[in-house]
């Protein structure tokens, strides 16, 4: 949407240029024509309801499925771009930089904590463990590679406050503690935009808090874009600087966050209108449901 | 008895009595018609019937006093494991004492080795002669290439996580690496045994490119077909491999060029010491003791290495890998070309050991016990290994010489009949009371403060 005003969407190239991406799955379509940007240095949300597509848009970007339709580019600071929807799934992260988290943890449960973050490291190291030849003679160049390494991992524990528990399993963890170590994984790939599927999801309000305050850091002082998908209001509303709203795999709304909450399509896709209602605020709002009108109606689900 | 330490209450004791009297009433049961009565042969031609209640009442006793022993000693169990809860559930860390496990891994590798480097001298000590400590150091030998084996094969099931059910199709393409080179060209064992295990590694690959996109039980299922086509193509292509008739006259070991014989520039004749039919033998033990350690060391040595930390987190979730920009094809095909490789090695000295080799030698059944020693081991335990194949190797062995069981089952009885059942009782044992293997912990690969081994009930077995 041009509407809203923003100096830093001219100032800069967005990080993430989604254009007319669709996925189909034999005849059901997951996401249709959808088109948004996350500009470099913003926290961006994609909201909507369940089942409207948001991560379905997560794996087409990070390369987990092929889009059946349109461009995904990623820019990097020098000017370099990427077109994502081209590259294997492993090179999305190890050539254009995305990494994500995912909706159900993913850790490498039988790993150590720390294990888990050097795991993650595996490009450099690999690169100066010269493929594992020069590491199996144990050269000096690999050792200090992985003190770096460790060091770094180190950095990460303790800003997510699990440098105690570096030599335990990951699996062994609590489910708070579980979220902020994969995100400090993904962080550990020096990632460009960094996807988070639902970070928020199962934790208390202070989890929350902390996390809030963990992703305000990434993107201050790190080169890393975010973008997320969140249930959890308090997180979408307090931290984003932009939000994307999906429903039936399409966009009903792209603004700042009082933009978004103000939107009479997002109120009615999240929290439904009155049967005697729904022709009067689909006339209002413009949209046709191709979907049946039913879902839309009533409660919300 | 415990009763009367633990203080149970009355009710408890009485169920368990009652509970005893139950399995005893049903041991009786069982016993009247199996038991009771035996027919031995008359003075005639006719069958008498033997009464045999004492029996029968000693059995059911036997049972009930069991019965309550057990009831007793899992009721203290319980107790004792309600006060302390286990590592697995902590939200905190848990610096407990190092388990069994741990502590066998500890002392166990050294023990291994010191014993494994000393057996010739052991068995030469104890039997009174070289010659007669052949049984035990062709043992020794037996039992090392299993552990070979098991340690090559742990890299591609127990790190990578991949199920592979034809590995001795890798053995073979070593032994015949090996027997074909010699007899052909005339190639030397030292410049066979790396062609040998290139060749078998780059068999790995060329069946790992098109299979490792497969996962689980697939894999499985491919692998299997894999190492059944290797073995009929051996069988089939007669014009190269000879086909059922196998090769024969395979070039025996050397010393480094210095043949074991008994002529003038023989080993003895060139070291000056009597000659004996046995060094050759010495030598090859020492030679698969090499090359075993060789592999441990390597597969040690990677697990440290990002590649070998790629592989573990592969076996735990291969989607968060490739999140991590893994290229789990790669990864895969390094792991299975790697085991495959060792394969190679340990199937160049099977056919420098034997002289013959065919087909037969590479079945599935080998590549079953490989697969057993490595499950049975503990999945990634190189210390479980080893002690695995002692056990599967060494075991059966042991059967012949269990002379005093006649002694208990009468002259008749022939222990070796029974190896295979008491193999299989085994193996149900191990996998009641230890279904991750004998040494199911995992160490980790780095570590900030001491190294505390990561318990088996988080680590993953791997999905293909």
């Amino acid at each position: 949407m041009a509407t809203h005003p923003d100096t830093r969407a001219t100032a800069t190239p967005p990080v993430l240029t989604v254009e007319h991406l669709t996925m189909r799955f034999g005849g059901l379509v997951a996401v249709s024509d959808l088109s948004f940007q996350a500009r470099r240095g913003d926290i961006t949300a994609l909201i909507g309801p369940n089942g409207a597509g948001k991560t379905t848009v997560f794996n087409c970007i990070t390369g987990f499925y092929k889009p059946t339709e349109g461009m995904l580019t990623l820019a990097h600071a020098d000017g370099t771009t990427h077109l994502l929807e081209r590259l294997p799934n492993h090179e999305v992260n190890r050539t254009a930089r995305v990494a994500r988290t995912f909706q159900n943890i993913r850790l490498f449960q039988g790993m150590t904590v720390l294990e888990n973050l050097l795991v993650a490291q595996h490009k450099p190291l690999m690169r100066a463990s010269g493929y594992t030849i020069l590491g199996l003679l144990g050269l000096k160049g690999f050792r200090d590679a992985q003190d770096a390494a460790i060091e770094r991992a180190k950095a990460w524990l303790t800003r997510i406050d699990l440098m105690k528990r570096a030599d335990d399993p990951a699996g062994a963890l609590p489910y708070g503690a579980q979220r902020r170590l994969e995100i400090a994984r993904a962080m550990c790939t020096d990632p460009v935009l960094l996807c988070l599927d639902e970070p928020a999801a199962g934790l208390n309000p202070r989890e929350s808090a902390e996390l809030n305050g963990l992703l305000r850091h990434i993107r201050d002082e790190h080169d890393t874009s975010v973008l997320l998908i969140e249930h959890d209001m308090s997180v979408v509303m307090e931290i984003s600087d932009h939000v994307v709203v999906l429903d039936y795999g399409q966009k009903i709304a792209d603004g700042t966050p009082a933009e978004v909450r103000s939107d009479p399509r997002v109120i009615a896709a999240y929290l439904g209108v009155e049967d005697e209602e729904v022709e009067a605020v689909e006339a209002e709002v413009g949209i046709s449901v191709p979907h049946g009108d039913d879902a839309h109606t009533g409660a919300p689900a | 008895m415990a009763a009367s330490q633990t203080a149970l209450p009355g009710n408890a004791m009485a169920g368990i009595l009652r509970d005893a009297a139950l399995y005893a009433l049903v041991t009786f049961g069982l016993c009247v018609p199996i038991i009771a009565y035996r027919t031995d042969p008359g003075p005639g031609t006719e069958l008498v019937l033997v009464p045999r209640w004492g029996l029968v009442a000693a059995l059911c006793a036997a049972i009930f006093v069991a019965r309550i022993v057990q009831r007793l000693v899992l009721l203290r169990r319980d107790a004792r494991r309600a006060l302390t809860p286990s590592p697995a559930q902590a939200t905190e860390a848990v610096h407990g004492e190092p388990d069994a496990g741990q502590k066998t891994s500890k002392v166990g590798l050294s023990l291994f080795i010191a014993v494994a480097l000393t057996l010739p001298m052991i068995a030469a000590l104890a039997t009174g002669g070289l010659s007669s400590a052949r049984y035990w150091i062709d043992l020794g030998i037996l039992i090392l290439t299993y552990v070979m084996l098991g340690w090559g094969l742990n890299i591609v099931v127990g790190l990578a996580g991949l199920l592979d059910l034809g590995y001795v199709a890798f053995y073979a393409v070593g032994a015949y690496s090996y027997a074909l080179l010699s007899t052909t060209f005339g190639l030397s064992f030292w410049v066979c045994l790396p062609l040998a295990g290139l060749f078998a590694g780059l068999w790995g690959m060329i069946l790992g490119f098109p299979v490792l996109r497969l996962r689980g039980d697939y894999l499985a299922i491919v692998t299997l077909a894999f190492g059944e086509i290797i073995r009929l193509v051996l069988i089939n292509w007669t014009d190269v491999t000879g086909g059922g008739a196998g090769i024969s006259s395979i070039p025996r070991a050397t010393f480094f060029g210095i043949p074991f014989t008994a002529g003038d520039n023989g080993f003895a004749a060139t070291f000056g010491i009597p000659y004996d039919s046995m060094h050759r033998l010495v030598f090859l033990y020492y030679l698969i003791l090499a090359l075993a350690l060789i592999t441990n060391f390597v597969t040690l040595r990677l697990r440290r290495l990002p590649i070998g930390r790629a592989w573990e987190a592969l076996r735990e979730d291969e989607i968060a890998c490739r999140s991590l920009g893994i290229n789990t094809t790669a990864t895969k095909l390094t792991a299975f070309a790697l085991g495959a490789a060792f394969g190679g090695f340990a199937g160049s000295f099977f056919a420098v050991r034997q002289g013959f080799i065919s087909p037969e030698s590479f079945n599935f059944l080998e590549s079953a016990i490989i697969l057993a020693i490595v499950v049975l081991g503990g999945m990634g335990s190189q210390v479980g290994v080893a002690i695995a194949a002692v056990a599967m190797v060494g075991g059966p062995e042991m059967l012949r010489n269990l002379g005093f069981l006649k002694a208990v089952f009468g002259e008749g009885f022939d222990p070796n009949e029974y190896r295979l059942l008491l193999f299989g009782l085994a193996m149900v044992a191990m996998m009641v009371w230890r279904p991750r293997g004998l040494i199911s912990v995992r160490l980790p690969s780095v570590s900030l403060g001491e190294r505390r081994a990561v318990s088996g009930a988080h680590v993953s077995e791997g999905h293909g």
